[in-house]
């Protein structure tokens, strides 16, 4: 196990050292001049002062130079404060939205891990039950409906099952609203008796004691939920189902119904432990891609996480912005990646005892 | 009957031996496995009639569509004004009519247009963009996906043929580009593409080519493993055969069919993404026939969907259909490649 995990750190540079390559990369479609967006928040009219800020951030100089300015930043002689340098978190100037590109990410991002949050824990809940379910009684109703459903699922675009579900909860019925809170409940959070412990909105609203504002904002969480889950749900289930079939065949459990355990207690502490080791490997992997940001689902539903933030700026044709998400989120996917596979890891005995 | 070579009729008349026609011959048995089991499943099938379906409309385009001008470009959707609010189906078509299909009178008893699926926002023809965009399915999933089989299997054959450093250092970089989630990653190159190249679907295109290679490579390189280890290639080295003709001539021919198959039934899956970016508004000029574009003019009406639910469900409908007929023949085939399931179908 030790040197399983060892060998996944071992990785973890060379895939940040390649991300950072394949996004320097890209970065290289630009001109120096719209470059300059990495440093400075306007870029100046005067073509003097442009030469001048070109210089000043190396943007003229070799390709290794400037990918280590850009890793690193520029100290400003005059003040000694640094700029630019996205290892210290600085992803330049967003010019549609004329802020950094980090405090969008800061804004943003909380509300991309609150739907992540109240997306994955019902999934996993049901998901696993369900999928218990239709291993254990095979080919009936639940095991046929998963089925079904995947397949159909799985051909549904998100954008396209998005908007069906606004057309009949929001145009028709007016039940769930797209968005992230009512007027009302966005003006008592942003006033001053409103304190913001986690960032988190839901759980910040309970922490206030304001469940009207909790109820409002997962009203409309419920739609993106229901988006961000139909396909997952559906593969969840499938997951859990086979290989729990797969370790209800094994000797250890016909040994232990032969010692006459009770059906119930084969299942859920032989059988369900066991069976569960792929099974949090996928959850793992559900959670880290929610965290990436789910690019479509926030579009359709105008939720103000950092997906939609990214597809706003790419449809504008700010790069600057849409690369600075792409680093942000290359980084954290680096290491939840590397969370899961040592979690896995620690999961299996096969693994943790080798 | 056949008859095994040197038993005199004597086998095969207590067992007799099975029938092997041209096809399977020409297949080989085990990728005629993998065909006619393709073929057995009620679900497969319907998968093959929605894409023989799709096919139809997409040769028949012009036909059902008749294009503005026969010199224009056929993919510009025709608008009949400029209004902003869409209008409902059966619209009396007023201004710019394309000219009349010859089926027209006969199905409709009128000799004037109208708007069959109705119109989206800024009077665009939701029939026309759902006909053409067929081509556009098909033209951007047959070119990306091709493209991607080719960088796939040159990556993946490279990599497990010569081994050692080399397999570490590509597959690293398979790593690299497979660390960004894919359709963040399409959508960043598509808007660095966008400005340099103008609105088109090539810049769509090529970001969906740049990310979507590395589980061919992936592929291909496992079975490329297991081949590579067999007694001819051993013979071939043996006997003096040069690296690159046993790769292409002896191992590559021999580990392809799964990959192939695999990137054939993965249009369905390329046309959806290509259609979220074209949704996105990447890539794409508005007014371009392709259903993510139809669908995306529906972004500015979500408070009146109910009213307007035909520029959703049209589109929504076409592009549910095609995915879906795709996935059901790649059900069936995950079903037969997997190992686990042989011998029980």
């Amino acid at each position: 196990m030790v040197t399983y995990v060892i060998r996944r750190l071992l990785l973890m540079p060379v895939l940040l050292f390649g991300v950072t390559i394949l996004i320097f990369g890209m970065l290289q479609f630009l001109s120096p001049v719209e470059r300059t967006a990495l440093y400075v928040r306007d870029v100046p009219k005067n073509a003097n002062a442009l030469d001048g800020i070109i210089r000043q951030y190396g943007l003229d100089k070799p390709l290794y130079v400037q990918y280590y300015k850009w890793l690193t930043g520029t100290i400003n002689p005059a003040t000694g404060e640094r700029v630019g340098g996205i290892l210290f978190g600085d992803f330049g100037y967003s010019r549609t939205a004329s802020e950094p590109v980090a405090d969008i990410i800061k804004q943003r991002f909380p509300n991309t891990v609150d739907l992540a949050l109240w997306t994955v824990a019902p999934l996993i809940l049901v998901g696993i039950w369900m999928g218990v379910q239709a291993a254990v009684h095979q080919n009936g109703f639940i095991d046929q409906a998963a089925r079904i459903f995947s397949i159909v699922g799985t051909s549904f675009p998100t954008f396209v099952f998005g908007l069906l579900v606004l057309m009949i909860f929001y145009a028709n019925l007016k039940w769930l609203p797209p968005g992230r809170l009512s007027d009302w409940a966005n003006s008592v959070v942003l006033s001053s008796n409103f304190h913001h412990y986690t960032s988190l909105l839901t759980i910040d609203s309970l922490l206030n004691g304001r469940f009207d504002i909790f109820w409002d904002a997962l009203k409309h969480m419920i739609l993106p939920i229901i988006t961000l889950s139909y396909i997952s749900w559906a593969t969840f289930v499938r997951v859990t189902r086979s290989s729990m079939l797969e370790t209800l065949r094994q000797d250890y459990v016909t040994t232990a119904r032969a010692k006459g355990l009770p059906e119930s207690a084969v299942v859920n502490k032989h059988a369900r432990p066991n069976a569960m080791i792929p099974v949090v490997t996928l959850a793992g992997f559900q959670v880290v891609g929610l965290l990436g940001g789910v690019v479509i689902t926030e579009t359709v539903f105008n939720y103000p996480g950092i997906g939609s933030a990214a597809a706003v700026a790419a449809a504008q044709l700010d790069v600057i912005t849409v690369l600075g998400f792409a680093i942000f989120n290359g980084m954290i996917l680096i290491l939840a990646n590397l969370a899961v596979d040592v979690m896995y890891a620690y999961i299996d005995p096969r693994v943790r005892l080798s | 009957m056949t008859t095994a070579a040197g038993d005199n009729g004597v086998l095969s008349d207590a067992i007799p031996l099975r029938e092997i026609g041209w096809f399977e011959r020409l297949l080989g048995p085990e990728n005629y496995r993998i065909v006619t089991g393709l073929l057995k499943t009620p679900a497969s099938i319907l998968g093959f009639i929605l894409i023989a379906l799709f096919v139809i409309i997409a040769l028949a385009a012009p036909v059902l569509a008749p294009p503005l001008t026969a010199t224009g470009d056929p993919y510009k959707i025709p608008r009949d004004g400029f209004s902003s609010p869409p209008r409902p189906m059966g619209s009396e078509w007023k201004s710019r009519q394309p000219p009349l299909p010859f089926w027209w009178n006969a199905i409709f008893h009128t000799d004037k247009w109208f708007h069959i699926l109705g119109t989206s926002e800024g009077q665009y023809d939701i029939y026309y963009g759902v006909i053409w965009g067929t081509r556009t399915a098909f033209r951007t999933g047959l070119i990306v996906t091709f493209t991607t089989f080719l960088i796939g299997v040159l990556v993946g054959s490279v990599s497990a043929y010569y081994g050692g450093a080399i397999d570490n250092i590509l597959m690293r970089i398979v790593d690299v580009f497979l660390t960004l989630p894919f359709l963040l990653a399409a959508l960043i190159l598509a808007a660095v593409l966008v400005p340099k190249m103008g609105r088109s679907v090539i810049p769509s295109m090529i970001a969906l080519i740049a990310f979507g290679w590395m589980g061919y490579a992936r592929v291909i390189r496992g079975d490329i493993l297991s081949i590579k280890e067999r007694d001819y290639i051993m013979a071939a080295k043996v006997i003096g055969v040069k690296d690159g003709s046993i790769l292409f001539r002896h191992i590559i021919p021999n580990a392809i069919f799964p990959t192939l198959v695999l990137a054939s039934l993965a249009i369905g899956d390329v046309t959806l993404s290509f259609a979220a970016l074209s949704f996105l508004g990447i890539g794409v000029d508005v007014g371009y026939a392709d259903w993510g574009q139809v669908l995306s003019f529906a972004r500015n009406w979500i408070t009146s969907l109910n009213t307007y639910w035909y520029i959703i469900v049209w589109p929504g409908l076409t592009l549910v259909l095609f995915v879906m007929g795709w996935n059901l023949v790649g059900d069936a085939l995950r079903d037969v490649l997997d190992p686990r399931m042989r011998g029980k179908s």
